[in-house]
């Protein structure tokens, strides 16, 4: 009897995905541990492992499809000795919509078939199984019964009518909760016990289903006649679109810029890389930015109140510094997040936005990598960028956009003299974060940054 | 003596220690209890039961003589009081056979005497002084209870000046009588005493009758009683008590004026003092707080392995929170998933008087000391066609909603069978439903439950029948 793969859950939120490329022909053998699909989410590109060995029977959703609901069958596997005649049952076609409980499939023969889970497949990539933060294999990719695991968005959530309300009214997303009542129901103690900690309020839902991938919008909206080439847009474009107009439209931003001369942290870098091992397990070479992420997270644990985000039921003051920094990759960005940026050395800063970049740009950062933290960086001094204002990254209170270190005239002691200096412009949601409050981080960012010794401490 | 060793042993065979026990059995759990008097406690044999018993007697003797009103002729009623005492030692004692029988299903050990801590993770039981077992246990739980307080100059003799044992007993009815303190106990006496025809008078020290219940459902309460002939006197104490042969007089101070009144009998009901002596706790980290043993969310002491619960660790003075915190107690030991320490805003409280009085839950005024913004409803009982047909015209719900989210911080009710109404909204409370739920709720007509449905509709502006 086939067994269906099902569309897997990639992380607690993700619905539904586009499933960006087959890597196996229907009729190839696949063998435990071969990929033999591409699954895109939000931000990163998963591939789906095989995990026992058949033969892929039928491709039922084909690549490229946008809006695949998790848990759709999207291929049937034959399990040794079985031909395609058994497969005439499944001739449905794809399907958009989570299939009713296949009655074949509830009962699998014990001695199954391949099993799939989707895994990361950057080096080492533990695979968390996707979207599992409570039991059920999410990545179990044939589930006989549609029972999707609670946690998966989209699946049933148990929760007592107070919690959904205070979940809905502080804009937390009840699916990433656990709840501690009967059954793992969530009670009202887990919502509050969320805000306490700042759970990120659920401003990355996955997108409404997209219908047939890229119907061309009215091309007067668009393009005002002028000849176009239409370029449809990945989910991660969408989510962009999405959450920056959310930002714009919804927080209330105010800017705040500060000269920050960069002369001694220019002289402490070169210093520090020139001692680095040229080659080897202790080779380094700091950037400016590593410096700007560890100056910024010791100004956010400074002055804490700048660490926070808008909730409708309160301001979270967040626990620890999280700081997320934005990487451009091939058409979009992301943010992989530098967590309890205040208590790590440089070196493991610069370690660690390292591995980040590289494999930002490959699309195989895992979901808990790039969703949440409480603080932004976005730095395009490199571009020679002078100054600029980011768009706040929704629910985080502020966004620190970094220009590029030059060589200016500075006035000292009333004489003119040439500095390099480095113009940072903090954007702020005035909700949660007051003009003083703001200025006293810049202070206490300056103040890290000018001398940059105190980094040690 | 040889040691008998047991997962569980509990000392106090009470609501909390005898359902802890079950509980235990239930997981599994080698399980001993000791009792030194009665399986069932002071619930069971001298509280709850055997005063809803005299309670019911009360009842029916409002019915009888208001059963004009229902169309019988009834004449001549008299009450044979020795029988009224009767039935309800009775009623206590068909029950405290049915603990003992539960308890030996579920394979409880139970041993007749008093239970002491005897060194870490031992428990030695006497009974009239003489050594009857040695037990060995990991987890011991205290559930010994408590006893009537006392002032200082207005002690009990058993006779003149009784406790709620006396008073449940009398030897015969007295024409007049004091009750000093108006919490349940007190008011369920100074009830059942006037239904039976006493003459009643109620001190109590602080401005209210009931002080734990919300100040409406108190003044409403209030006024039920003193339209019954019972007489109030509230911000009042009693000085001195001057006993006579076969009367006391008592001196009260009200708004600053000391006045005498000399009744039969005095009742005193000015709350509980934990049984916190001759347990063992000398010696042990156990720490003792007014007359109450000091536990954690989870019932434990401060010595390990040493557990209390029910009223001996304070109030809510109530069985049913006992029990809770027992099976509480015992689900943590055996390592049960998904316990959740006991939240006191969830258990409802029960006052058997006349009208009755039920309620779970904030206050109207503790909602607003929490900085709730609240929404309240009310609906009265002359609104309700059940309370009509059944001639209890005289009875409020009274529900209590934060504004923001809909919970139901509390429900208050007075009148007629609410004590078994109340359930609804614990229910509720404890399903964390807000208005929208209760709202959809179809209630049955025509029932009392109608008027919580009414209630909670008020609350937000929408009450059919009012």
């Amino acid at each position: 009897m086939p067994i269906e793969v099902l569309m897997p859950a990639l992380s607690p939120t993700m619905t539904e995905g586009k499933l960006a490329a087959w890597k196996k022909k229907e009729g190839d053998v696949v063998k435990s541990g071969d990929v033999i699909a591409e699954i895109e989410t939000d931000k990163a590109t998963m591939e789906v492992e095989a995990v026992d060995e058949g033969t892929l029977g039928k491709i039922l959703v084909p690549a490229g499809t946008e809006g695949v609901k998790v848990n759709t069958p999207i291929a049937l596997i034959l399990a040794e000795g079985e031909d395609a005649s058994a497969l005439a049952k499944f001739d449905g076609g794809a399907k958009a919509e989570a299939p009713a409980p296949a009655a074949p499939q509830t009962k699998a023969p014990e001695p199954r078939g391949p099993q799939l889970s989707a895994v990361e497949a950057a080096p080492g990539g533990g695979s968390r199984p996707s979207g599992a933060e409570s039991g059920g294999s999410a990545a179990g990719a044939h589930r006989p019964a549609p029972t999707p695991p609670a946690a998966a968005a989209g699946a049933r959530v148990f929760a007592s009518p107070l919690a959904r309300r205070m979940a809905e009214q502080a804009g937390l997303d009840l699916s990433q909760l656990t709840g501690s009542g009967p059954g793992g129901r969530i009670i009202k103690v887990d919502v509050e016990a969320a805000l306490r900690r700042g759970a990120a309020p659920a401003v990355a839902r996955a997108p409404q289903p997209a219908p047939t991938p890229v119907q061309a919008p009215p091309a007067a909206e668009v393009a005002m006649g002028s000849p176009y080439k239409l370029m449809p847009h990945s989910t991660m474009r969408k989510v962009i679109a999405r959450r920056l107009t959310e930002s714009k439209q919804q927080v209330p931003h105010f800017y705040l810029t500060v000269d920050c001369e960069i002369d001694a942290l220019l002289a402490a870098r070169a210093e520090i890389n020139a001692k680095a091992p040229e080659k080897g397990e202790g080779a380094y070479k700091l950037s400016v930015n590593d410096f700007i992420i560890k100056a910024a997270a010791i100004a956010l644990r400074r002055v804490p109140a700048a660490n926070a985000a808008w909730s409708e039921a309160g301001t979270l003051l967040f626990e620890t510094v999280d700081i997320s920094v934005a990487v451009a990759i091939p058409n979009g960005l992301i943010t992989p997040i530098v967590r309890n940026a205040d208590q790590k050395g440089l070196l493991q800063i610069s370690r660690e936005m390292k591995d980040f970049i590289a494999r930002a740009r490959e699309g195989k950062l895992k979901p808990e990598e790039y969703q949440g933290g409480t603080f932004s960086i976005s730095n395009l001094g490199m571009y020679g960028i002078k100054d600029f204002a980011a768009v706040i990254n929704p629910p985080q209170g502020c966004i620190l956009a970094v220009g590029a270190g030059e060589q200016r005239p500075v006035v000292k002691n009333g004489a003119l003299a040439v500095a390099t200096v480095m113009s940072c412009t903090l954007s702020v949601d005035h909700r949660v974060v007051d003009g003083a409050v703001g200025a006293e981080f810049l202070q206490a960012f300056k103040a890290i940054v000018e001398n940059p010794i105190m980094m040690l401490l | 003596m040889a040691e008998q060793n047991f997962d569980v042993v509990i000392i106090g065979g009470g609501p909390g220690g005898y359902v802890a026990a079950i509980r235990a059995a239930q997981l599994n759990l080698n399980t001993a209890l000791v009792e030194r008097e009665h399986l069932g406690g002071i619930c069971l044999n001298w509280g709850c039961i055997p005063t809803k018993a005299l309670l019911r007697t009360a009842e029916v003797g409002h019915l009888l003589r208001h059963a004009d009103a229902y169309g019988f002729k009834v004449e001549n009623v008299s009450v044979d009081w020795k029988k009224v005492v009767d039935r309800s030692r009775k009623v206590a004692a068909q029950l405290a056979a049915g603990v003992k029988h539960l308890l030996k299903k579920n394979k409880v050990t139970v041993f007749d005497g008093s239970g002491r801590l005897a060194g870490r993770g031992k428990v030695s039981v006497t009974k009239d002084g003489k050594p009857v077992a040695d037990l060995g246990a990991k987890h011991i739980i205290l559930a010994t209870g408590a006893r009537a307080r006392t002032l200082p100059g207005l002690d009990p003799d058993g006779k003149l000046v009784w406790t709620y044992k006396e008073a449940m007993v009398a030897p015969s009815l007295p024409k007049s009588l004091l009750v000093v303190g108006s919490g349940a106990i007190g008011i369920e006496f100074a009830s059942f005493y006037r239904n039976m025809g006493a003459e009643v008078t109620v001190v109590e020290v602080m401005d209210r009758i009931l002080p734990v219940e919300d100040e409406e459902i108190s003044a409403f309460a209030r006024k039920q009683f003193e339209k019954q002939g019972i007489k109030i006197h509230t911000g009042a104490t009693v000085k001195a008590l001057k006993k006579g042969a076969d009367s006391v007089t008592a001196t009260i101070e009200a708004a600053g004026k000391p006045f005498e009144l000399t009744v039969d009998r005095v009742i005193l009901a000015v709350g509980i003092v934990g049984n916190v002596e001759n347990i063992g706790l000398e010696g042990t980290k156990v720490r003792v707080d007014k007359a109450h043993v000091v536990v954690d969310e989870w019932l434990r002491t401060d010595e390990p392995g040493v557990y209390a619960i029910g009223d001996l660790v304070g109030p809510p003075w109530l069985a049913h929170k006992a029990s809770h915190e027992g099976v509480i107690c015992v689900e943590k030991i055996a390592g049960v998933k998904d316990v959740h320490p006991l939240d006191v805003t969830k258990i409802p409280g029960c006052t058997y008087c006349m009208p009755q009085i039920a309620s779970v839950g904030l206050t109207e005024k503790a909602a607003k000391e929490k900085g709730y913004q609240v929404r309240i409803g009310r609906f009265p009982y002359i609104g309700n066609g059940k309370a009509i047909a059944l001639g209890e015209p005289e009875g409020m719900v009274k529900t209590v909603f934060d504004a923001k989210t809909g919970e139901l911080l509390g429900a208050h009710m007075i009148g007629a069978e609410v004590t078994e109404l109340i359930q609804g909204f614990s229910i509720a409370r404890t399903l964390e439903t807000t208005e929208a739920e209760l709202m959809h709720t179809v209630f049955p007509h025509p029932t009392l439950s109608e008027m919580m449905h009414e209630s909670v509709l008020d609350a937000y502006g929408r009450a059919i029948h009012f």
